[in-house]
């Protein structure tokens, strides 16, 4: 998603936020990490930030799950490059996820590039990168590692699991996988698995990359990047993040510095030079490989197959958390009858739950940006939730 | 919180599963929450009332109540209110067997239209009514259904919903007082509030969990 477009040089009001490590395998004594391929990996670092306080008696704490290019920097000043979080918008004192009230906590997914155990690592055994032998993470298993960092912070229980996108997929694994650990749940602009749409945009941007010579099988880590392939992978990326509408309202089919079009294969659209920009952008900041593991673990997600035998339903009887589920208007990419046939999977197991479509514009980018519509559902439900888990009666979703 | 509201709380024992459908911003399930201790759920297309009505820690679905309905299983609720949206349902049957079906018992409540008011001016001068209760125009009125009290009954008595309780009540549009009426409640009633019940047809198809019996009208 297109975290970080937005960012300025604003303040924020969470302040310097440091990124931690959490080592857990080999090393520390509690064995090689199994995968769900089969495959196990002999550590696990998890690159985390945190904003907030964790109450004395441990009941506030929420996690934020990023979506396919985020990190662990959700929110706060970055002492390394002085940029804000990717949802600055959403998480501080007195916002949507406030934090005077509850404790955030965002980690980089497994198999990500910005800190944590990913293909582009040090491979314990070698002592040179994985690259393509580090084994395929599925959602599970970054939820699976999500969940050693919130025992290791001292959490049973989770106030909330919140994320939008292939975050949002994270939040229902975390409900369904871990129902006594997590009260509420909030998956916005998802789906409880990847279509035939989905694979095949992600299908198209790592051919991008394997496409290009410098990708070398997965083996470039100390020489020249898959950039020209990132890049366009990333473009792929961009334009199905936004709308039609969206589109024309920002560039339409304006000309880019000139007056006339240049009669070559240069940028002479607004929207050409967008998406060579953006390309430009995320090269300096994501690794291909990370790309190309992190597209797979979203395309293998189908929340009924892995844990309903086929059927939503049967999947999301096992959660018991009290869900919030939102779409956007103009989300193509994850369209609200997908939301909705998680709302009815609920529904057909008799649970409570709330949905909410926000009229949007900019399609499936419009969890990202500032909504002040998001920020007051997310209040709402996190709110009821921690008075009912503070009341000690009738948390989760039973009603 | 509105009169008729009021008379819809007084009948909902303490801690049940309610579904209020159009419940705006949940005004009656924030009630029922505060001095019922019930644990309610609401159904609202207004995307801006969901909105307020989440925001302010409640349990609401954004959509279309006759859609939304369906998906539940049978006796999820205690109640399920369908309070002043009846004149705008498309199809009432198919809605309150619907009702009865996920609910235990359903509350319905109404404009009432044949309030003497609004016979005097069909009377008298001969256009179609328009009151407080029922301030439109013909040509630009949400209500697409005329319903009065006797109306009502007899379509429960030919739908075969058991009517537990009901009340003939005397308030102006969205006043917080009023008095329910005991004589000739179908003239001088601006609303209709009614306790259901399923009827013995409807309760053995559910029961036996066959459907598709023919309503009886």
């Amino acid at each position: 998603m297109s975290e970080y477009t937005e960012s300025g040089a604003a303040g924020s009001a969470v302040g310097q936020s440091p990124k931690r490590f959490f080592t857990f395998g080999g090393r520390a004594a509690c064995g090689p990490f199994s995968l769900e391929s089969g495959a196990s990996l002999a550590e696990v670092t998890l690159a985390y930030e945190t904003y907030g306080r964790l109450s004395e008696a441990r009941d506030n704490a929420v996690y934020v799950a990023h979506a396919l290019t985020g990190d662990s920097h959700a929110a706060g000043i970055s002492p390394e490059d002085q940029k804000p979080g990717w949802w600055e918008s959403m998480i501080g004192p007195g916002k949507g996820l406030d934090t005077d009230k509850y404790f955030v906590i965002c980690a980089n997914v497994l198999g990500g590039c910005m800190g944590s155990t990913g293909p582009g690592s040090t491979d314990p055994a070698t002592g040179k990168p994985y690259g393509l032998s580090f084994p395929l993470v599925t959602i599970g298993d970054m939820v699976r590692a999500q969940r050693r960092l919130v025992d290791h912070l001292g959490v049973d229980r989770l106030l909330a699991v919140v994320g939008g996108s292939m975050g949002g997929m994270q939040v229902l694994e975390w409900a369904v996988r871990y129902p006594d650990r997590v009260a509420a749940a909030v998956p916005l602009a998802t789906s409880a698995r990847h279509t035939a749409l989905h694979i095949a945009f992600h299908e198209v941007a790592r051919q991008a990359i394997l496409a290009d010579p410098d990708w070398n099988g997965g083996d470039y880590y100390g020489r020249a990047n898959p950039v020209h392939g990132l890049a366009v992978a990333r473009m792929i990326g961009h334009i199905t993040y936004l709308s039609d509408e969206a589109m024309r309202h920002k560039f339409g089919r304006k000309l880019q510095d000139k007056a006339e079009k240049s009669f070559s294969f240069d940028a002479d659209f607004q929207v050409e030079s967008y998406l060579r920009h953006q390309g430009q952008k995320f090269v300096d900041r994501f690794d291909a490989n990370s790309f190309l593991y992190i597209t797979r673990a979203a395309d293998y997600f189908d929340l009924a197959e892995i844990h309903g035998q086929g059927s939503l339903a049967g999947a999301m009887a096992k959660a018991a958390a009290d869900f919030l589920i939102v779409s956007f208007t103009s989300d193509w990419l994850y369209p609200t009858y997908q939301s909705k046939e998680l709302l009815k999977a609920l529904k057909k197991n008799g649970r409570e739950a709330s949905f909410a479509e926000i009229d949007a514009q900019w399609g499936h980018d419009a969890f990202l940006l500032p909504s002040p519509a998001l920020a007051e559902l997310i209040r709402g439900h996190l709110d009821k939730n921690l008075a009912r888990v503070r009341a000690g009666k009738g948390a989760g979703n039973a009603l | 919180m509105r009169y008729d509201l009021q008379i819809v709380a007084s009948w909902i024992e303490p801690g049940a599963r309610v579904l209020d459908l159009g419940c705006g911003q949940g005004d009656l399930l924030d009630y029922l929450r505060g001095e019922k201790d019930a644990r309610g759920m609401g159904i609202e297309i207004d995307g801006e009332k969901v909105q307020a009505g989440i925001g302010r820690g409640l349990s609401i679905l954004q959509g279309d109540i006759g859609e939304e309905i369906k998906d539940y299983p049978k006796d999820m609720f205690d109640y399920v209110i369908l309070s002043q949206t009846l004149q705008q349902v498309y199809d009432p049957l198919a809605l309150i067997r619907e009702m009865l079906r996920v609910g235990r018992m359903g509350i319905v409540s109404f404009p009432n239209f044949s309030h003497y008011r609004a016979r005097l001016q069909l009377l008298f001068s001969g256009v179609a009514p328009t009151t407080r209760e029922l301030p439109y125009q013909w040509y630009d009125t949400p209500n697409i259904r005329v319903i009065t009290i006797r109306d009502f009954t007899r379509f429960c008595a030919a739908g075969g919903f058991t009517i537990l309780k009901s009340a003939a009540i005397k308030t102006y549009y969205k006043e917080e007082t009023g008095e329910a009426l005991r004589l000739l409640p179908n003239l001088r009633a601006s609303y209709g509030v009614f306790l259901l019940e399923r009827g013995d047809r409807d309760r053995r198809e559910i029961e036996s969990g066959k459907s598709g019996e023919k309503p009886l009208f």
